[in-house]
């Protein structure tokens, strides 16, 4: 019995000794690289939301909760990371869908052009942001279904799976670079965002048109069709409203053939699919004042704007009615809106 | 599937698990499935090769052992040749064939395919001397041809020492395992913490910008690495079999404390060594050609004479041993350097002997360090040769060795911390290899002390391993150096 207590204390102390070492070697995004943090925050807010976006940066920068609920009464999340992937996407609607059924789903198209993970960008580069998009998700079968579809050739050649499980094994050799951020976030976390929206309060006017190469092909390949299906059923199969949109940033430039090849998926499938960048004026976006970086995202004043009239679809087109009248929820926003003002103020200076 | 991979770790796991909840009898079927589904993981082709020296040593020993029973012992040893000669044709006739397509057309070597193919067909030299007798069962002599822990890097066991224990009954044995899992964990650490990090500076240090006293520190540095690496890999290796209660044979004992090359060889890579001493340098030096020349060599010059054999055994030796590690000139010339040291100093030895009767160092500390360090050095210039398959190249560095003296070791792709590691690692690395030349087991010597200390110092190890082995993404030397051969 004695020797049972002990090995029994031995095994809690050496598992606590690994909990702590790897808690301080992950890296905390909380001072940098911010976008790290954002799909980790989703479960402190998880359930009661009428609106999820997914998607990439267009979403987590173009469109402001707050905004959704002060002008429309519209209780809403962005479930967003910096380029998250379309098959990333999926998992994390279906891990939504764990915590809560939301009346629509907002999927922002611009990832429909990377197929698979080697077509994202070079392989270090795709790694930083599969771990920023995957690092924080809780333990499920999305998040293992996302892992195994993100990972690149170097990390499927690395078993780097194991790596996700335990993360120590991917950042053992930060050991060495530790900064006062590790320290400062060891054991604890800020939230950075307000329902996953990452405020950008600074201004970088759009001068110069984006130029890009055309392309040879301009056909979606066929993993990012099978993945948009899929969000399809799962919206179907869950009695949400799948909305398809393309955010307004100037920046990868969005092709007309893409486009059309979304209209077309969209009108097939009886779905709403919006692209704002023909909706700029309508808006009221000022590239001059409403971006942060020179039109590839939106700024806190382009994403209010931004928020604003798409709030009015989401009423009209989606039939989301407004909840200000809720006492208890109106309490919560009221909480948030708080946070979001004091954010505003303090990223000003 | 690497040795230092995750898989590996799972898969080494489960089994272990696995092996002592089954009965007894069905031990030895579950290594055949594993050392099958280890091999199979390195690629269904690979099997082919493994699958045909099996069938051919398997085949060659029942006839070897058939012809005994039937003929008189001179008869059958006379046909049992032939057999011997034929199985040797065509299993190193597929290992030539390997190697030329792995040199010239830069194909892969299957798996641990000298390993295997050297310990087969020792087996059938054993068989035919009649030391052993033949497998019956092809299962269990495939089980010896394939037992996968030794399948990657060796060592190349003698059937009659794996043999009996594959087969044998291992009931649970904690400290066994126990001390077997310790010493894998020593292995990784060598691999992982020492040897890996060091290939770094090593492939920097290649580059044909570094020469002068650099090329020094190659040779200094690559010794390093191809210790943690090769012993890391066989600590590993045997740790992992200890725990199956399977003791396969060592391979190393600190060959970096040896005085002379001849200590050196009897201590580094040791079942190459017998191999090579057994079935070629014992058959050469006492066969009837030899014994004839050598004779009528004394009748002219009695002194060369006598050696005649010797020398010729030793040459065509370690000609062998140059050729089993690479067809390139670089590996035959290592051969030849290796060769000629061992056969100098042998000649030399009556000199040495009057020298030191004179000056009576060899009872002086200081003079046991010099000697091991001489060694050291004479070893690390002949080693490094395996680094340059052109050999004048390697002439050329050696030549520049003292006419720069600076080093740029910051920018070998290590940092100041990597350095500060691998010092405290190679210190580590030091103080156990002289606890166990000067007192023996480090386990043994753990398992003496408080549990407490002993369960730190092990937890101390793997977080070691765990936090500063070089391994995962951005890290490419997963492999190791021997698997090549």
């Amino acid at each position: 019995m004695k020797k049972s207590i002990r090995i029994c204390s031995a095994l809690v102390i050496c598992l606590a000794v690994l909990y702590l070492l790897q808690a301080l070697l992950v890296p905390k995004y909380m001072l940098t690289s911010q976008e790290g943090a954002l799909i980790g925050e989703y479960y402190a807010n998880a359930g009661g939301n009428d609106v999820v976006f997914v998607g990439d940066c267009e979403v987590y920068e173009n469109f402001s909760p707050i905004t959704l609920w002060e002008e429309y009464g519209i209780t809403s999340y962005i479930r967003g990371s910096a380029q998250q992937t379309i098959w990333q996407s999926y998992y994390i609607m279906e891990e939504t869908f764990r915590y809560e059924t939301p009346d629509v789903m907002v999927f922002n198209v611009l990832s429909m052009k990377y197929d698979t993970p080697a077509s994202t960008g070079r392989g270090s580069q795709r790694e930083a942001y599969n771990r920023m998009t995957l690092d924080t998700m809780r333990w499920s079968s999305s998040k293992w279904n996302a892992i195994l579809a993100s990972m690149t050739e170097e990390e499927k050649e690395k078993e780097s799976m194991f790596t996700y499980l335990f993360p120590i094994l991917r950042y053992h050799d930060r050991i060495g670079q530790l900064t006062k951020e590790d320290l400062q976030y060891w054991l604890h976390r800020d939230e950075i965002s307000v329902n996953g929206y990452l405020m950008q309060t600074g201004v970088k006017p759009y001068t110069n048109p984006y130029v890009e190469k055309p392309l040879v092909d301009y056909s979606f390949g066929e993993n990012s069709w099978y993945y948009l299906n899929k969000m399809v059923e799962l919206c179907e199969k869950n009695g949400t409203q799948l909305v398809l949109i393309k955010a307004p940033s100037l920046s990868p430039v969005w092709w007309e053939q893409w486009d059309d090849q979304i209209v077309e998926f969209a009108a097939e499938h009886d779905l709403l699919y919006i692209n704002m960048l023909n909706y700029q004026e309508e808006i009221g976006i000022d590239w001059q004042t409403d971006t942060y970086d020179a039109g590839l995202h939106l700024n806190v004043y382009g994403a209010e704007k931004a928020s604003r009239w798409f709030g009015k679809i989401l009423v009209e087109e989606c039939g989301i009615s407004d909840r200000r009248g809720e006492a208890d929820v109106a309490a919560v926003w009221q909480e948030k809106i708080n946070k979001y003002n004091a954010q505003k103020e303090q990223k000003k200076q | 599937m690497q040795l230092t991979s995750f898989s590996f770790l799972l898969f080494a796991g489960g089994l272990l698990i696995l092996y002592y909840l089954v009965p007894r009898k069905l031990q030895w079927p579950l290594l055949l499935i594993a050392s099958t589904v280890f091999y199979l993981c390195g690629g269904v082709e690979n099997v082919f090769y493994i699958l045909f020296t099996g069938a051919v040593t398997y085949g060659a020993t029942r006839i070897i052992e058939k012809n005994q029973g039937k003929f008189d012992k001179k008869t059958a040893k006379k046909k049992n040749r032939v057999w011997v000669i034929l199985t040797a044709c065509l299993v190193f006739g597929l290992l030539a064939v390997c190697k030329v397509r792995f040199t010239f057309q830069n194909i892969l070597l299957p798996l641990g395919l000298s390993f295997y193919m050297f310990q087969s067909v020792g087996y059938v030299l054993d068989v035919h001397r009649g030391t052993v007798k033949a497998e019956k069962n092809p299962l269990k002599h495939l089980l010896f041809v394939s037992y996968f822990p030794q399948l990657v890097q060796g060592p190349i066991s003698k059937y009659g020492n794996l043999a009996p224990q594959l087969f044998a009954h291992h009931p649970y044995d904690g400290k066994q395992v126990a001390f077997g899992l310790q010493r894998m964990l020593w292995g990784f650490f060598k691999k992982m913490v020492i040897a890996d990090r060091i290939a770094v500076a090593v492939v920097a240090l290649k580059g044909p910008q570094y020469t002068g006293l650099s090329f020094f520190v190659l040779t200094v540095f690559y010794a390093i690495q191809i210790y943690g690496d090769f012993t890391g890999g066989i600590d590993i290796v045997i740790g992992l079999s200890e725990a199956f209660g399977i003791r396969l044979t060592e391979n190393f004992v600190r060959p970096f404390f040896s005085k002379n090359i001849a200590e050196y060889w009897r201590r580094w890579h040791i079942s190459l060594g017998e191999w090579m001493k057994d079935y070629i340098f014992y058959p050469i030096s006492i066969s009837s050609p030899m014994r004839k020349l050598s004779k009528s060599a004394r009748k002219k010059w009695p002194n060369f004479g006598k050696r005649i054999p010797v020398y010729a055994a030793s040459f065509a030796t370690w000609f062998c041993t140059g050729i089993w590690h690479g067809i390139t000139p670089n590996f035959i010339l290592w051969g030849m350097m290796n060769c000629v040291v061992i056969v100098a100093s042998e000649e030399l030895t009556p000199l040495y002997e009057k020298f030191h009767n004179r000056f009576h160092l060899k009872e002086k500390k200081w003079y046991a360090c010099f000697e091991m360090l001489r060694m050291f050095m004479l070893m690390n210039l002949i080693r490094i040769v395996d680094l340059f398959p052109n050999v004048g190249e390697y002439f050329r560095r050696m030549g520049t060795m003292f006419t720069s003296f600076s080093v740029p070791f910051m920018k070998l792709g290590l940092t100041g911390l990597d350095y500060g590691i691998l010092l405290g690692g190679i210190v580590l690395m030091f103080a156990v290899s002289l606890f166990q030349e000067k007192k023996g087991s480090v386990r043994e010597a753990l398992l003496k002390q408080n549990a407490a200390l002993r369960y730190t110092l092990i937890f101390l190890l793997f977080l070691a391993v765990l936090l500063l082995g070089s391994y995962g993404i951005g890290y490419d030397a997963g492999n190791f150096i021997y698997n090549q051969f």
